[in-house]
C-alpha cells in the first residue's frame, strides 16, 4: 500500500546540516496497524509526515498504491491527503474558532459535498467516538481526552483508508488514553483501516502488529 | 464552502480586536476620500437632468485665435456673432443652442441689492436641456426672435423674490431690466456649468445688440445635439473644416482658429493633463491618471493591510497546516484568505460608505459649493464597491499567496 524506498530526510540551514532520516525502506500492507518508536528526534514524526505526504523527502521515493508520489502536483497531492489519509495529532490541533462539528467538517470541505451531507457525516463520526452530545460545543470547552476524540472524528469522517497517529495519547492520562487506544483499535480490526502510530510508550507499541524503531534517524530493527 | 469562509472569516475578525479596528479605519477612511472624490465627479460630469442627452451632446466651450507668426492667441469663450455663423450653422447635427457663461447681476429687493447669476440663452437651449418645470413653460424661439423679455428663474430666486408663492407672470428686475416669469425651474448646482444659472433670459433681451457682431470672442458657448452617438466624429470633422474657412475681420492680428466639438469632460481631461493641442480625445488618458492616482493613494493604506493580513495569517499556520492536511491545496487556501480579507474589506467599505453619505451630506449643506446636493447613488455605490473589491483582493491576494506556499509540516509547527 504505501512504499518507502531509500528515503532521506536533510534539513539545511546556511550553517548546519541535520539529518533526521537515512535510508529508511519500509513497506506497509493495506489493514496494518504499524508503531513507530523512538527517543526523541529520532525522526518519528518525520518519517509519519512523510507517509502523509506533509513533508517530501530529500532523496528516494515514496509509492502509495503503486504510485509514486514525489512527482504529483500540490493539487494531486492534497486530493489523496483528503481522500486516502486521515491525521491524529499529539496536540490536537484543532480550529479554536469553529465548533466540535465544524472541526469535523473540515475535511468533507474539500469533497464539494452538500451542507446537509457534510453535518450528516461529521455526526456520525463524532457519534462514532462517543461525542455526540457536544457537537456545538467548542474545543476549549472540552477536556484533552474529548478533544483527542473530535480529532480522532474528523480523521475518520471522510472514511480514510489510512489513519497516521502522531503520540495520539501523549498528552492524555492513561485512562483517557486507553479510551482513545481502544478506538483506534476498533478502527482498525473492525473497518480494516490501516494505522501507522508514533509512541513513546511500550505498552501502546505491545498492541500494535509491528513496531519500527529508529534511532538517529535509521532504522535499528 | 463560501458559507464556512464567511463563517471563518466572521471569527478572525473577532479574534484580534484591535487589528480590525486599524483594518477597518484605514479601510473605510481611504474609501471615504475616495468616494467623495467619486461623487464630485458623478456630480460634475454624470448624465442628471436637465443634462440627460450628455451621450449625444457636445459643446464649443472655448476657442483659440491666433495671429501669423504664432505669437500672440487669445483663448477663451467665443463672441455670439462667430457661433451663430460658423457653430448655428453646421450641418448633419440635429439642433444647436447658444448661451452665455453666467455673469453676475444685480436686482434689487426692498432697497438692498442681490446678486444672482445670470445666464442669457436661446430658445433651442430649453429644447437640448430637459429641465423640470415647477411651473410654468420655458421660453422660446420665438421669444427670443421677438426680443420678448421673459425669464426662467430658479427655486431659490423664487423663494427669494416671492417668497415661495407662484411666481409666473409676475416681474423681476435684473440689472435695471423688467422681466416676466414664465417658468420656475429647481435649483442647478454650480458645477453643471452648462445649464447652471439662477436666472435664465433670452439672448436678444441684451442691453445692446453689439453681441450680434463679427467679434470673434466674448462670452458665449455653444451646444450641439447629434442625431446619435455615433455622429461625433463627423460633426468634429465638419467643425474643424469651418475653423478653416473663418473669415478674420482683421487678419493681420488673428488669423488662424482652433477648436474642438467636445464634451466638458474632453475640457476638463486636457486642462488636468496640460495639454494645449487639439485633436485626439484625451479622456481615456486622463481617466487612467485619474485611476493611477486612485491605486497610488490606495498603496500606503494598502500596504499597511497587507501587512497586518500577514501578521494575522502567520498566527493561523497551525490552522494552514491542518486544512493542508486534511485536503485543501494552496489554490483552496488562497480562496479562502482572499474571501476572508474581501469580506474585511466589505465591511470597511460599508462603513465607509456610511461615513461618505455624512461627508457628502455635510458640504452639501454647508453651501460651500451653490445648490450642490451630492447625494449617493447607484453609480457612486458601485464605484465604492469596486474600489472596495479591489482594495480587498490587493491587499489579500499576496498574503494568502505567501502564506499558502507553506509547507503543511512546517505551518503544523507553528512556523509560518
Amino acid at each position: 500500500m504505501i512504499r518507502l524506498s531509500n528515503v532521506d530526510k536533510v534539513y539545511r540551514t546556511s550553517q548546519i546540516e541535520t539529518v533526521a532520516l537515512s535510508s529508511i525502506n519500509m513497506e506497509v500492507k493495506e489493514g496494518e496497524f504499524i508503531s513507530i518508536m523512538g527517543p526523541s528526534g529520532s525522526g518519528k514524526t518525520t518519517l509519519l509526515n512523510i507517509l502523509g505526504l506533509l513533508d517530501v523527502p530529500t532523496r528516494g521515493t515514496v509509492r502509495l498504491n503503486g504510485g509514486e508520489l514525489t512527482s504529483y502536483r500540490d493539487r494531486d497531492v492534497a486530493r489523496i491527503r483528503n481522500r486516502e489519509i486521515g491525521f491524529v495529532f499529539q496536540t490536537y490541533h484543532l480550529i479554536s474558532d469553529l465548533s466540535v462539528v465544524d472541526n469535523v467538517e473540515i475535511p468533507l470541505l474539500y469533497r464539494r459535498l452538500r451542507g446537509g451531507e457534510r453535518r450528516k457525516l461529521a455526526r456520525e463520526a463524532l457519534e462514532r467516538v462517543g461525542l455526540s452530545s457536544r457537537i456545538h460545543h467548542f474545543p476549549s470547552q472540552l477536556s484533552g481526552g474529548q478533544q483527542q476524540r473530535v480529532a480522532i472524528a474528523r480523521a475518520i469522517v471522510g472514511k480514510p483508508r489510512i489513519l497516521l497517529a502522531d503520540e495520539p495519547t501523549g498528552n492524555l492520562d492513561s485512562q483517557m488514553g486507553d479510551e482513545i487506544m481502544d478506538i483506534i483499535t476498533s478502527l482498525n480490526r473492525e473497518e480494516k483501516t490501516t494505522v501507522i502510530m508514533v509512541t513513546h510508550d511500550p505498552r501502546l507499541a505491545a498492541i500494535t502488529e509491528r513496531i519500527m524503531r529508529l534511532f538517529d534517524g535509521r532504522q535499528v530493527n | 464552502m463560501l458559507k464556512n469562509y464567511l463563517k471563518m472569516a466572521f471569527k478572525v475578525l473577532l479574534r484580534r480586536k484591535f487589528f480590525t479596528f486599524i483594518s477597518l479605519f484605514g479601510v473605510s477612511l481611504t474609501l471615504v476620500v475616495l468616494m467623495v472624490l467619486v461623487a464630485l465627479f458623478d456630480h460634475t460630469f454624470g448624465a442628471y437632468p436637465p443634462e440627460t442627452k450628455t451621450d449625444r451632446t457636445l459643446g464649443v466651450l472655448f476657442v483659440e485665435f491666433r495671429s501669423p507668426d504664432d505669437h500672440s492667441m487669445i483663448n477663451g469663450f467665443a463672441g455670439y456673432g462667430f457661433l451663430d455663423r460658423y457653430v448655428r450653422t453646421l450641418p448633419n447635427v440635429e439642433k444647436v443652442s447658444l448661451y452665455s457663461f453666467p455673469t453676475t447681476a444685480v436686482s434689487y429687493l426692498n432697497g438692498a441689492p442681490v446678486t444672482s447669476w445670470l445666464k442669457r440663452a436661446d430658445g433651442e437651449f430649453w429644447q437640448i436641456l430637459d429641465f423640470r418645470f415647477l411651473e410654468g413653460r420655458p421660453f422660446t424661439p420665438q421669444d427670443e426672435k421677438d426680443r420678448n423679455f421673459v425669464a426662467v428663474i430658479n427655486e431659490t430666486t423664487r423663494k427669494r423674490f416671492f417668497s415661495d408663492g407662484p411666481a409666473v407672470g409676475k416681474f423681476l428686475e435684473v440689472d435695471g431690466q423688467h422681466f416676466r416669469v414664465v417658468g420656475v425651474v429647481p435649483d442647478i448646482p454650480i458645477l453643471r456649468i452648462v445649464p447652471f444659472a439662477d436666472i435664465w433670459v433670452p439672448i436678444s433681451t441684451a442691453k445692446t445688440d453689439t453681441y450680434r457682431g463679427q467679434k470673434l470672442w466674448g462670452n458665449y458657448l455653444a451646444m450641439i445635439l447629434a442625431r446619435q452617438r455615433s455622429d461625433f466624429p463627423m460633426i468634429k470633422d465638419e467643425y474643424h473644416d469651418v475653423l478653416k474657412r473663418v473669415e478674420f475681420p482683421d487678419p493681420q492680428h488673428y488669423n488662424k482658429a482652433f477648436g474642438e466639438a467636445e464634451t466638458l469632460l474632453d475640457v476638463a481631461s486636457r486642462a488636468f493633463l496640460l495639454e494645449r493641442g487639439y485633436g485626439e480625445s484625451p479622456v481615456r488618458r486622463f481617466m487612467a491618471w485619474l485611476i493611477l492616482l486612485m491605486v497610488l493613494f490606495m498603496l500606503l493604506p494598502t500596504i499597511n493591510l497587507v501587512n497586518i493580513n500577514v501578521s494575522r495569517i502567520r498566527e493561523r499556520s497551525s490552522e494552514i497546516g491542518v486544512r493542508k492536511a486534511f485536503g485543501a491545496s494552496s489554490l483552496t487556501l488562497v480562496g479562502q484568505f482572499v474571501v476572508e480579507n474581501v469580506l474585511l474589506t466589505l465591511v470597511g467599505g460599508g462603513i465607509g460608505f456610511v461615513l461618505s453619505y455624512g461627508v457628502l451630506h455635510f458640504i452639501s449643506s454647508t453651501g460651500l459649493i451653490p445648490y450642490a446636493h451630492f447625494g449617493v447613488n447607484y453609480r457612486i455605490f458601485l464605484g465604492g464597491l469596486a474600489i472596495t473589491l479591489f482594495f480587498g483582493l490587493l491587499s489579500g491576494v499576496y498574503p494568502a499567496w505567501k502564506m499558502s506556499r507553506l509547507h503543511p509540516a512546517v505551518a503544523l509547527r507553528g512556523r509560518g
